[in-house]
């Protein structure tokens, strides 16, 4: 325990924090005794008992400090890419999202679980495909369970690369695909010819050669990378244009001493794509998130993550169960003719970044795409700041210039999402209702309460159950 | 029932604090155009309050709003309601800077040196909890805490090396500055722990009275000397007016605690002298307690002020009814007049989404109205920081419609924002007979009988 100043409560009139009737804080500045009034409402409903039992746990708070701390003090580094088949087990593919099953599925996730079939050429079209994944051909599993993550449909499987990720200090080791770029792309549920086309391009010849270039230039320190780009306007989610001109900066050089016969084409396809360094970022938070896993008594989200379907969310005191709700439709920009009645319920693991502090979290550091949240500079600051009132901590290296340099807020505590009523900003793509029609804009989702309260109900169970 | 059309809305979810409704429901009810109107939170009470209101009210939920109004355009003085919620809500910090959402925020930000929690029983611990993880001292002004609670609260603070005031705390004065119901007493040698607010107002009204300052106020909270929670923040708050140098004498006021407490608070090692006012069966009330420490300290006894009533023929009086907004002077009139109809409108059944008596005189005027002709009603008026502005204005109206005789007991200072002597005569040419100790008018109203 942190040793704290002796209070001389006694020695002049306190500077006082009051919560609760205004007039009680009206008296004392009435005295002209210095107040800071807290701006309180009652908890989500059917929630306080549970909030009284958790924040009385006597585990809380180290559990929290231990795990946050684990959090804030991962090193992820860039330190290779690999193909699936080497981490993937035997007939298996891996999503986005908690466990989801075929019947269950919606348009995006079984378009892009169709995709794989036929890039894996286990089915000659996507009837087929679809009807052997009807039939249980292959098993579905979260990427989560995997150590890994996958944006939007999320889906892994064997002929696919995936960037792996090394956490330097705790020495865990987390794994994400490649990005495909924007549009008609896998990830968003589209299966057609150029997007399979693009998949094996990448498996000759992109997988290989990035392989070649990591192994050139040695471990990438993410972490540095990361809170340079949040200085340069990224937010890491939605937007990684910053980030991406790093990473490219880095393999440049390494590509040409290593692939010079695709340097060229990969670096035109890496500078094509501005989200090209969104699936190492996302890597990065997941291998910081998982440090701060198993902790008793921990109230902390060391994952959210969505399935097209349900929304689910892992907490470091819980183990690996989800606590699920229903996946919300984004609400967002949309492409061309598309507006939000082609919209899929929100999808993907990207989410892991707002775990993390950053995304939507971080929406302060990138002004450039504040019509996200509500079009002005403010609602973007906005959002960054009611999002320290639900985290542990501030980060000592992702940054935000705007707030003066203030850690970005990281480590969602369920207490005091409860206890605010406030859920995480969340930062998403948004993909089409309709297996293979890809993206169709991008914007901001809300989370479902009831995955919140439901862990919180769970954890006060294990404080009843320990004692 | 009146003819006059009525409407009761319903807000799901909505929350607003009872004193903030309080005050639209009295806005809204000095409308022209508006018989009644109720603007509360959807509790048992309320509910029953509005009934009896002759409202029919839908189903709602203590987490509901209920927006109640009987007038000639019901429609507008709803819109009105909504309106003065609208601008009620808003804190006045500047709109750009986000208030601290909860306590544990609040004190990462700001550099305070005490919490003051007064929010709905039912959440008074989690931001309690947040001050002494944080090793601020806390004052909980709120009620309805369970003792385990309080007792782990205080075990914590134990760990943390800080004051928890409270539960139900409803009194402190620290370095001068009044929390909650506090009365303006001038500095001066006497320091006061507390476990019971209405208690310490009446003694340290008295000592400032007599021309004895207080240094402070100390509240720990009417359960702190029962053997569940043992005592912690008395013996804490002991230690601390020990060591403070303005601090030359202590006054402990509580109900007589339990034994295993009372040893361990006796066997205290203090320098400091400490004087009792503890209300038992037999012992000294609190005006003797107040003497007592008044001898300690080398000063006179002064004659306590009082105002007679003005002469009025009245039936033999049969009982006293106790018509109290504190609960400390509740049981001092109890003890002595050995009446079992003094009523405490500050006890937690009366205070579930509703402010306290000291600020909504609502229920203390109902019972007035409803006194028999050969009651005698026994009330407290509590002035100071935090009480009605003026309590005059509508208790003394109704003391002047009702067929009882009235006893007043007065608890205030001269530096009270309410003006204690204006007070005083208000209530007396409203007909009743007022004191500045409550014991004082306790005896009274039995020699009345």
């Amino acid at each position: 325990m942190t040793p704290l100043p002796k209070t001389a409560l006694l020695d002049a009139p306190p500077h006082v924090i009051t919560v609760g009737a205004g007039l009680l804080d009206e008296a004392l500045r009435a005295q002209a005794v210095r107040t800071t009034p807290v701006d309180w409402r009652p908890p989500l409903p059917g929630t306080a008992e549970a909030l009284a039992t958790v924040l009385a746990d006597p585990r809380r708070q180290a559990a929290n400090e231990r795990a946050v701390g684990r959090l804030l003090s991962a090193r992820p580094h860039l330190t290779g890419v690999r193909r699936a088949s080497e981490v993937l087990p035997a007939g298996t593919f891996l999503h986005a999202g908690p466990p989801i099953t075929w019947e269950r599925a919606s348009g995006p996730m079984r378009g892009a679980l169709v995709g794989a079939m036929l890039l894996e050429g286990l089915a000659g079209d996507e009837h087929e495909a679809a009807d052997r994944l009807a039939a249980g051909a292959v098993e579905l599993r979260p990427c989560h369970e995997h150590a890994a993550v996958g944006p939007m449909a999320g889906v892994v499987s064997p002929s696919m690369w995936l960037f792996e990720v090394d956490d330097a200090e705790h020495g865990g080791t987390a794994y994400c695909s490649l990005n495909e770029g924007l549009g008609r792309v896998l990830r968003y549920g589209a299966y057609g010819p150029q997007v399979l086309e693009r998949l094996r391009w990448m498996d000759e010849v992109l997988g290989p050669a990035l392989a070649g270039a990591l192994r050139r230039t040695g471990p990438i320190d993410l972490r540095a990378l990361m809170a340079q780009a949040l200085q340069m306007g990224d937010e890491l989610h939605n937007r990684n244009r910053a980030a991406t001109s790093l990473l490219l900066r880095v393999l440049a050089p390494a590509l040409v001493e290593t692939a010079a016969e695709h340097a060229a084409a990969v670096l035109r396809f890496i500078d094509g794509n501005d989200h090209f360094f969104l699936n190492a970022g996302m890597a990065a938070a997941k291998v910081s998130a998982d440090a701060a896993r198993d902790e008793p008594g921990s109230s902390l989200v060391v994952a959210m993550a969505r399935n097209g379907t349900d929304f689910g969310v892992q907490v470091s005191g819980l183990g690996g169960r989800w606590f699920t709700g229903p996946a919300g439709v984004p609400d967002g920009l949309y492409l061309g003719s598309y507006g939000p009645g082609d919209a899929n319920p929100d999808i993907g693991d990207s989410t892991i970044t707002e775990t993390a502090g950053l995304g939507g979290f971080a929406m302060a550091a990138a002004p450039a795409i504040v019509r996200f949240v509500g079009g002005e500079v403010a609602d973007a600051v906005r959002a960054t700041r009611s999002m320290y009132e639900i985290t542990l901590a501030e980060h000592p290296a992702y940054q935000i210039p705007a707030l003066g340099f203030r850690g970005t807020p990281v480590g969602i505590d369920v207490t005091l999402v409860a206890r605010t009523g406030l859920l995480p900003v969340v930062n998403t793509g948004i993909a089409g209702r309709v297996a293979g029609t890809g993206q169709v804009g991008a914007g901001l989702v809300e989370p479902p309460v009831e995955a919140f309260t439901s862990v919180l109900l769970t954890l006060a169970e294990s404080v009843s159950d320990q004692f | 029932m009146s003819d006059t059309p009525a409407a009761v809305v319903v807000r799901r979810g909505a929350y607003h604090d009872s004193v903030a409704l309080m005050r639209v429901s009295r806005a809204l009810s000095g409308l022209p155009g508006v018989e009644a109107a109720m603007v509360a939170m959807g509790t048992e009470l309320n509910v029953t309050i509005l009934r009896e209101l002759g409202f029919t009210v839908p189903e709602a939920g203590p987490g509901d709003l209920l927006v109640a109004v009987r007038a000639h355009d019901p429609g507008a003085a709803v819109e009105e309601a909504e309106r003065q919620l609208a601008t009620a809500h808003r804190p006045q910090a500047a709109a750009r800077e986000q208030p601290p959402r909860t306590t544990r925020s609040a004190a990462a930000a700001a550099d305070a040196g005490l919490v003051l929690v007064s929010t709905p029983g039912e959440y008074a611990f989690l931001e309690a909890y947040d001050a002494v993880e944080a090793g601020l001292p806390v004052m909980i002004f709120s009620d309805g805490v369970p003792v385990e609670r309080e007792r782990q609260l205080k075990e914590l603070a134990e760990a943390r090396d800080v004051l928890v005031m409270g539960p139900d705390c409803g009194t402190a004065v620290i370095a001068g500055a009044g929390l909650g119901f506090a009365n303006v007493l001038t500095p001066g040698p006497a320091g006061v722990v507390a476990a019971s607010g209405t208690g310490a107002q009446q003694v340290t009204c008295l000592l400032d009275r007599a021309g004895v300052g207080v240094s402070h106020v100390l509240g720990v909270g009417g359960r702190d000397l029962s053997a569940e929670v043992g005592g912690l923040s008395t013996m804490r708050a002991l230690r601390m007016l020990d060591d403070d140098p303005a601090t030359e004498l202590i006054v402990l006021v509580s109900k007589p605690p339990a034994p295993e407490v009372a040893r361990a608070v006796r066997e205290l090692p203090l320098r400091t002298p400490v004087v009792p006012a503890m209300l038992r069966e037999g012992g000294p009330d609190l005006t003797e307690a107040a003497e007592q420490a008044l001898r300690l300290l080398g000063r006179p006894v002064p004659e306590w002020p009082s105002w007679p009533a003005w002469h009025r023929a009245r039936p033999a009086a049969e009982r006293i009814r106790g018509v109290y907004s504190g609960g400390t002077l509740a049981t001092e009139a109890a003890l002595i007049t050995g009446s079992r109809d003094i009523v405490d409108y500050g006890d937690d059944a009366y205070t579930r989404g509703r402010a306290h008596p000291m600020i909504d005189p609502t229920l203390r005027v109902e019972a007035l109205a409803a006194a028999a002709e050969t009651d005698v009603v026994l009330m407290d008026v509590v002035l100071g920081h935090g009480a009605d502005p003026d309590p005059a204005a509508s208790l003394a109206h109704a003391v002047a419609r009702t067929p009882a005789t009235v006893v007043v007991a007065l608890i205030g200072t001269d530096g009270d924002p309410q003006d204690l002597h204006r007070q005083a005569a208000a209530f007396r040419e409203a007909g009743a007979a007022v004191f500045t100790s409550n014991a004082q008018a306790a005896r009274h109203a039995r020699s009345l009988l």
